[in-house]
């Protein structure tokens, strides 16, 4: 095979990583079993609320959350967009994919935002985070979702939690950057008055990086429903299971279908979770 | 300088009144960023000038810095950019640590405290004025200015009372609701002098507070801050570039270069005996007439008359020291008049008994602190001016001569009899 006289001897990673997770699996499977019924509980909780009431009952809360929000154009435009789901019978899926997008989407925020301001105050943990972050955008997904399944049984959980894997890092990096980008005599003038470090990131720091944190937000909600298809693949019902199914069989038109429910939900909540920074400013 | 009563009613700690101690005092004081700083400071007290100091990942900003801040007076440090000044204005508050020496304020060391304790300290005792003024956009002008308070603490109606006070005492009555993004420049440096006097605190750092202004809004702010200051009594440090602003605003200016203060003093002992050939040269440029004092500028005044002395007698005096005109002063020293030696002539072909008749007051009596600037006019009439103290005790005599050579800054001038 190799011919050369020296050579960098054979390194085992794919073994280390196979006993990390034997090892993780057989130790704390526990840990992992609560994990499990807790995220299971929440997602199935919110995907039933979601399909509890009649789906035009919930197309009209979603137009006026819409249009409280931006105005009465994008309420109309959200009005149409799951009318069209509704028309596609895929209504119930919909509803099911957005429990699962929001679930992972508030775990990356609640997990990001406190890593992303650790990371802006203290230099080590920024460069120790940085590359983690690297790695965690990088990693083809189906590498760390396959293990995530023997963690987890399969259905929405595994989803949800490579989902979070994968959005988790710009709402880290945008963190960061929001409250890094503070001008620092902002911050200096809290220290000249006496405030203490708590007080200067709350009164000072996270008011002023809130535009950025935002966009980070949006970023997550972004990354989190393109990672719906891979969820499909492992269990997760809704679309992506949908679009899963229906090209796994070649049925172009059932697929073409339920991409166009993934394509609405994305625009809604992209419209949604981005117009809050323009509010601010008003 | 100045009485040390403090006429603002509302002014915070109590504070030592008549104390002959300076309020803020640095002692030997170095910063050093960077790695072997320690090793950087005993190159730098052994007078290794900063730029050769040979230590790479270390860079020295202030160096052995001592001086006094008196209880009251505004205390300009001037230095071009990279002097290390702002360097060693933030040692003074304590957002950069001190690398070597101490800072009192007071008599407490501010290096030795815990970082709470620092925090008690600047909240209490010194506020901040910045470059950029360091508003938060994201609150109104009234929030801004009554930040300090809120650091304290303060109740809301009172600090709101007292903001609105602040507010204005800087003239910015009824912009309370405003955010600090819909006010001009020059606005919103004053919300930042009021932020910083709404604290209460009696020492007001301000860091090239009106540097990123425009020079007319500048002057009128260094008016401003004069009047406050004349109101307030304040103990100011302020740091500027601008060295006719350290000459305005400065009761004293220390001068900064490469990190070390390399001259001390009033404006005028800086025009008029500069410490090295750096800081002549960089004087040159200064509008020295609005500087230079009578004092420094004025002849010893020579022989005087006795006003009880006979006309004859003061005619006789006056061919002795081939003058023509002489000043009278009488028995304690105050001066009456002068007297010409036409009008002694007079008064001896009149048979008086004393040259008190011939005295007139064709000449102008300034004070030793007047800014040579005020004498041209006087100058011009042709009669010498009367320097005086405030018992009218002839201190000396300025000429216009006299002034030309102060403002030529021939060094001889403050000494030539």
């Amino acid at each position: 095979m190799r011919e050369a006289a020296w050579q960098v001897p054979r390194i085992p990673v794919g073994d280390w990583f196979q006993a990390v997770v034997d090892w993780l699996q057989n130790n704390i499977g526990p840990f992992f079993d609560v994990v499990d019924a807790l995220i299971k509980g929440v997602v199935e909780g919110l995907s039933d609320a979601l399909q509890a009431p009649p789906a035009p009952v919930l197309i009209v809360l979603f137009a006026a959350l819409g249009w409280w929000h931006r105005g009465w154009r994008f309420g109309v435009g959200s009005a149409v967009g799951f009318a069209l789901i509704d028309g596609l019978d895929r209504f119930p899926s919909a509803m099911e994919t957005l429990a699962q997008v929001l679930v992972a989407g508030v775990v990356a925020v609640v997990v990001a935002v406190p890593i992303g301001i650790l990371a802006a105050r203290n230099a080590t943990v920024s460069r120790i985070v940085r590359p983690v972050l690297d790695f965690m955008q990088t990693l083809p997904a189906f590498v760390y979702l396959i293990p995530v399944i023997f963690f987890f049984s399969i259905g929405p959980v595994p989803g949800v939690v490579a989902t979070v894997v994968f959005a988790l890092p710009p709402g880290v990096r945008l963190t960061e950057l929001g409250i890094r980008q503070v001008d620092p005599e902002m911050v200096e003038a809290g220290e000249a008055f006496g405030s203490p470090p708590r007080k200067i990131l709350t009164e000072i720091q996270l008011p002023l990086a809130l535009p950025t944190i935002l966009a980070g937000v949006n970023q997550i909600i972004m990354l989190s429903l393109s990672m719906v298809v891979i969820s499909g693949m492992v269990g997760a019902p809704g679309l992506g299971a949908e679009v899963y199914a229906a090209v796994t069989s070649l049925k172009l038109g059932a697929g073409f279908e339920a991409g166009l429910g993934v394509v609405v939900l994305a625009i809604y909540l992209d419209r949604l979770s981005s117009a809050q920074p323009e509010r601010k400013d008003r | 300088m100045m009485p040390l009563v403090n006429v603002d009613p509302c002014s915070g700690p109590p504070r030592k009144v008549g104390s002959p101690l300076p309020t803020v005092r640095t002692e030997k004081l170095y910063k050093v960023f960077g790695r072997r700083a320690q090793e950087a400071v005993r190159r730098l007290e052994n007078g290794t000038p900063r730029d050769e100091l040979d230590l790479p990942g270390a860079t020295a900003a202030v160096a052995d810095a001592s001086f006094e801040v008196r209880d009251g007076e505004i205390f300009v440090v001037m230095g071009l950019s990279g002097s290390g000044k702002s360097t060693l204005l933030r040692m003074l508050n304590g957002l950069l640590p001190a690398t070597a020496g101490r800072v009192l304020v007071d008599d407490q060391d501010l290096t030795a405290l815990s970082k709470s304790e620092v925090r008690q300290l600047r909240s209490r005792r010194m506020s901040m004025v910045f470059q950029h003024f360091a508003l938060f956009p994201h609150r109104s002008v009234l929030d801004n200015t009554a930040y300090g308070l809120r650091v304290q603490g303060v109740p809301r109606d009172e600090r709101t009372q007292r903001a609105d006070e602040a507010l204005r005492l800087v003239g910015l009555d009824g912009w309370g609701d405003r955010l600090p993004g819909q006010l001009s420049g020059g606005m919103r440096q004053r919300v930042g002098l009021a932020r910083a006097l709404a604290a209460d605190t009696d020492i007001l750092l301000m860091d090239e507070a009106f540097s990123a202004l425009n020079p007319l809004i500048r002057r009128e702010m260094q008016d401003e801050l004069l009047q406050l200051q004349a109101r307030l009594g304040k103990t100011i440090v302020f740091i500027t570039h601008d060295l006719n602003e350290a000459m305005r605003l400065g009761d004293r200016i220390a001068m900064m270069r490469d990190g070390r203060i390399v001259q001390l003093g009033s404006a005028n002992e800086i025009l008029t005996s500069p410490a090295d050939e750096h800081i002549a040269r960089f004087v040159q440029d200064v509008d020295r007439s609005r500087v230079v004092t009578a004092g420094s500028v004025m002849r010893p005044p020579g022989k005087t008359l006795a006003s009880s002395s006979g006309p004859r007698a003061s005619i006789h005096t006056m061919r002795k020291l081939e003058v023509t005109e002489m000043f009278a002063v009488d028995p304690d020293g105050g001066l009456v008049g002068i007297v010409t030696m036409a009008d002694a002539v007079a008064a001896a072909a009149r048979g008086a008994n004393t040259v008190t008749s011939a005295v007139s007051n064709g000449f102008a009596e300034v004070a030793a602190d007047t800014r040579v600037s005020e004498l041209f006019a006087p100058a011009t009439e042709d009669r010498p001016i009367a320097v005086v103290d405030d018992r009218r005790h002839l201190l000396g005599v300025v000429t216009a001569a006299a002034i030309l050579g102060g403002l030529a800054h021939t060094k001889e001038v403050s000494t030539d009899a």
